[in-house]
C-alpha cells in the first residue's frame, strides 16, 4: 500500500486525467462488444486481438511513411471487411448456438489471429510515432500526451457518429430491430444474415479505430490482446447491453479504477485488480445476467 | 506357412528395432558429424530473439566447419545441429529436450532462448546427464540449483545493471543515491532487481520507488508520474523489449526529467531506431558490444564478427547472436581438450574451460555461470536523427564519456 497519491494533489489530477483518457478508449472497444453481444448474443473473446490487428494496420501505414493518425480512417475500413469475412467464415455457424460454443469459437479465432500476427508482423514490440507533443498543465506538474487527448477525442467522435447512424440509417434500424427480436425482424423482411455480418463488421471496425489509437499511445505486440478483451467484457457487464451512456461512464470508471489501483495497491496489482473487480461484479450480477437478449436503445 | 510369415515378420521387426537403436545410440557422432540438439523459439512471442539465437548458432557452425572442424583423437569432425521449434512454450521445450535426447540420441545440447525456457530444459538435461552450453538464460536461479551439466557463456542477470548504480554513486561524489525502479514480474527482470538491491545496500543508496510491472502491462504512466513527484537520482527499468519501448515513449511524452535512466533490452527493442532522438542518453546493459577488444581465431574481433554477420543475415548482430555463436566455440574447445565423446569427459572439460572468444572471456563458476566477463553499459547518443550505442562503462572499453546528467526535456530540442 502506498498513499503517496493522497499527499500530492497534482498526482491525483494526473491519475484522474490519465484514467479518464484511457477509459474513453476502453469504452470504444467495449461499445463494439456490447453491440455484437446484444445483436448476436456472442461473447467475442477475439475482441482484443481484433484491436491489435487494427493497430498493426496503422503501424503498417506508418512504416510506409504515412502519418499513423490516418490509421483511424484506413484501419476501420479494412477491419470492417475482416469482420465481415470472419462472420461469413466462422461466426455464422455459431450465431444461434449456445453461448459456450461462441466463446470457444472466438477463443479459437483469437489464437489463430495471434499466431498470424506473429507470423506476419514478427514478435517484436512496435510503436508508431505521432509526434504530437505534450500538453503541460499546472506549471508542468501534470503532463498529458497529446496523442492520448487525440485518441479520446477520436473515440468520442466515432461513438457519437455511430449512435446517430444507428438511429437514423436503414441498416442501423435493422440492427436494432434484430437485437430486439430476430425472428420478428426476419418476418418483417429484415435480412438478419446481412444484419449479423454488418454488425460483426462494425464491431471489427471499432476495434480497428481503437487499435490505431493504441499504436500511437501505447505499444503493440501480437500477444497483448487479452487484457483489452477482459476490460471490454467488464465494461459491458457493468453497463448492460443496451446502454451506450453507461458504457462510456463505466469505461471511464474502469480507467480511473486502474490508475488509482496502480497508485495505491502498486503497479503489480493493476491488472490483478481489474480481474478481481470482474469476479466481484460477476458474482453481484449473477442473477441479473439472464440469458435473454436485451435490446439496443 | 502361417508360422513362416510370423517368423519373417518377427525377424524384420527385430532387425528394424536393432537398426533404430543402433542409429540412435550413435547419433551423438554420426559419421563425421558431432550432433548437437537445441529447442529454439521459432514461433511464438520469443520468435525474434529465437531467430537471433539460431542465426548465432548457425554462423558459428559454418565457421568452425569451414575452418577445419573439431579434432578428436586425430580425426576431424564437423558440427551439426538438430533444431525443434519450442513455440516459446516452456512445457513444449522440456518435451522437445526429452525427444532430442531419447529419440534423436543427442548427447550434447545448446540452450534455448530466454531464462524461462532454459529453466524448463535444465532439469531434463540434468536427469540424462547431458552437457548443455546455453547462451540466453541469465536468470540467477539457474546457477543456484547445483546443476552439474549446465554452462552459461553469459553473465548472470543480477549483474546487468549493478554497474549503473556504481556509476550513479560515482557521479554523486561517492555518496548514496535515490533510486526509482520498475521491473517486470518475470524471472529475469526480478533477478536484475535483486542485483540493484545488492548494489543499493553496498553503496548506501536508497530505493524510493520499487514498482513491479505485470506482464500484460503496456502503460507505465502511474510509475512515471510518481517518479516526477519524488525526483530520484536514477531511474531503472527492466521489462524486456516492451518495458524499454513503453518507458521511452512515456518518459518523453510525460516530460519526466531524471538525471540518469538505465534499462535492459535496448538493442533487442531497436530502441534508437523506433524512438530516435527520444531515446538519447538512455543507459543500457548489454552482454556484448562489437567495439570490445576481445579476439579469437574464428571470428577475429567483435567488429569483424558484426561485419560477417551483417553480410550473412542482413542485420547488425544483437548480443543474443554473439553469445550464441560463442557457445559453439566453447563446445569445440571442450571436445578437443576432452579428446573424447564421452559425456562426462566433455562435461569435465567444460568445467575447466578458460578461453577468450570474440564475445569475451569465458570461465565457468561453480554454478555454471560465466565469471570471467563483465557486463557493459552503453549510452544512446544521437547526431541529428542518427542514433547509435556507445560504450561508456567499464572504462577499459569506453569509447565515449558517460553523459551525465541527462538534460531536461525543456532544454532538449
Amino acid at each position: 500500500m502506498d498513499f503517496l497519491i493522497f499527499k500530492a494533489p497534482m498526482l491525483m489530477v494526473q491519475a484522474s486525467l490519465d484514467g479518464i483518457l484511457l477509459g474513453i478508449l476502453f469504452a470504444l472497444i467495449a461499445y463494439g462488444m456490447a453491440l455484437q453481444w446484444g445483436v448476436m448474443n456472442i461473447i467475442n473473446i477475439a475482441q482484443g486481438d481484433l484491436v491489435i490487428l487494427g493497430g498493426y494496420i496503422a503501424y503498417t501505414i506508418y512504416l510506409w511513411g504515412i502519418h499513423p493518425a490516418w490509421g483511424v480512417i484506413i484501419s476501420p475500413i479494412i477491419m470492417f471487411f475482416v469482420g465481415w469475412g470472419l462472420y461469413k467464415l466462422v461466426i455464422n455457424k455459431v450465431v444461434d448456438r449456445d453461448l459456450f460454443i461462441s466463446i470457444l469459437a472466438t477463443f479459437g479465432i483469437a489464437i489463430v489471429f495471434q499466431q498470424l500476427m506473429n507470423f506476419i508482423f514478427g514478435a517484436d514490440v512496435v510503436v508508431a510515432q505521432s509526434e504530437y507533443g505534450t500538453t503541460m498543465l499546472f506549471d508542468n506538474s501534470v503532463t498529458l500526451p497529446n496523442s492520448k487527448i487525440f485518441s479520446a477525442f477520436i473515440s468520442v467522435l466515432y461513438a457519437v457518429a455511430l449512435v446517430i447512424y444507428m438511429k437514423k440509417s436503414r441498416l442501423g434500424r435493422a440492427i436494432r430491430a434484430t437485437a430486439q427480436n430476430a425472428r420478428a425482424a426476419k418476418i418483417l423482411g429484415v435480412d438478419t444474415e446481412k444484419v449479423y455480418a454488418a454488425t460483426f463488421g462494425i464491431n471489427a471496425a471499432l476495434c480497428g479505430i481503437a487499435g490505431a489509437l493504441i499504436s500511437i499511445t501505447l505499444t503493440l505486440h501480437p500477444y497483448v490482446g487479452l487484457p483489452y478483451t477482459v476490460r471490454s467484457f467488464m465494461i459491458v457487464i457493468v453497463a448492460g447491453l443496451g446502454n451506450l451512456p453507461a458504457v462510456a461512464v463505466s469505461g471511464m470508471g474502469l480507467g480511473l479504477f486502474e490508475e488509482f489501483a496502480d497508485y495505491i495497491l502498486g503497479t503489480e496489482f493493476r491488472i490483478g485488480a481489474v480481474f478481481l473487480l470482474l469476479v466481484l461484479i460477476l458474482v453481484y450480477r449473477r442473477f441479473k445476467l439472464s440469458k435473454k437478449r436485451e435490446y439496443l436503445k | 506357412m502361417n508360422k513362416l510369415v510370423k517368423l519373417i515378420i518377427t525377424s524384420i521387426s527385430a532387425i528394424t528395432l536393432a537398426l533404430v537403436s543402433f542409429t540412435s545410440s550413435f547419433a551423438k557422432v554420426d559419421g563425421e558429424y558431432i550432433v548437437l540438439g537445441s529447442a529454439i523459439s521459432l514461433t511464438g512471442k520469443y520468435s525474434s530473439n529465437g531467430v537471433h539465437t539460431q542465426n548465432g548458432y548457425n554462423m558459428a557452425v559454418d565457421r568452425i566447419n569451414k575452418m577445419g572442424g573439431v579434432e578428436v583423437q586425430g580425426k576431424k569432425y564437423k558440427f551439426e545441429i538438430i533444431y525443434y521449434d519450442d513455440e516459446s512454450n516452456p512445457k513444449r521445450a522440456a518435451q522437445l529436450a526429452e525427444r532430442l535426447i531419447k529419440q534423436d540420441g543427442v548427447h550434447y545440447m545448446l540452450g534455448p532462448y530466454s531464462s524461462g525456457l532454459t529453466k524448463a530444459i535444465a532439469p531434463v538435461t540434468e536427469k540424462y546427464k547431458i552437457p548443455m552450453v546455453e547462451a540466453n538464460g541469465a536468470s540467477r536461479s539457474l546457477f543456484t540449483k547445483g546443476y552439474k551439466y549446465l554452462f552459461a557463456v553469459l553473465s548472470p542477470a543480477n549483474q546487468y545493471l549493478e554497474v549503473a548504480i556504481d556509476l550513479a554513486v560515482e557521479k554523486n561524489g561517492g555518496k548514496g543515491v535515490k533510486i526509482a525502479q520498475a521491473f517486470e514480474q518475470d524471472a529475469f527482470s526480478q533477478d536484475v532487481r535483486l542485483g540493484i538491491l545488492d548494489a543499493a545496500k553496498r553503496t548506501g543508496s536508497e530505493i524510493i520507488i520499487d514498482d513491479k510491472l505485470p506482464k500484460e502491462l503496456n502503460d507505465m504512466a502511474a510509475t512515471l508520474a510518481k517518479v516526477k513527484a519524488v525526483k530520484p537520482d536514477v531511474l531503472v527499468v527492466s521489462g524486456h523489449t516492451k518495458g524499454a519501448l513503453t518507458a521511452i515513449r512515456q518518459i518523453s511524452e510525460m516530460k519526466v526529467d531524471v538525471p540518469m535512466l538505465a534499462m535492459t533490452h535496448c538493442d533487442a527493442a531497436k530502441l534508437s531506431k523506433q524512438h530516435g532522438k527520444k531515446s538519447e542518453f538512455a543507459l543500457c546493459a548489454s552482454q556484448w558490444h562489437k567495439n570490445l577488444s576481445y579476439k579469437d581465431k574464428f571470428f577475429g574481433s567483435g567488429k569483424k564478427y558484426a561485419k560477417d554477420f551483417q553480410k550473412e543475415f542482413g542485420y547488425d548482430p544483437p548480443y543474443q547472436s554473439a553469445e550464441s555463436s560463442a557457445a559453439l566455440l566453447v563446445f569445440k574447445d571442450a571436445f578437443e581438450r576432452a579428446n573424447s565423446f564421452d559425456r562426462d569427459a566433455v562435461r569435465d572439460a567444460l568445467v575447466d574451460t578458460e578461453m577468450q572468444t570474440f564475445y569475451g572471456n569465458i570461465k565457468f563458476g561453480p554454478g555454471g555461470q560465466n565469471v570471467a566477463k563483465p557486463m557493459i553499459l552503453f549510452q544512446v547518443r544521437c547526431k541529428g536523427d542518427d542514433c547509435e550505442n556507445r560504450v561508456v562503462a567499464p572504462t577499459k572499453w569506453a569509447s565515449d564519456k558517460f553523459y551525465h546528467p541527462i538534460p531536461k526535456w525543456s532544454d532538449r530540442s
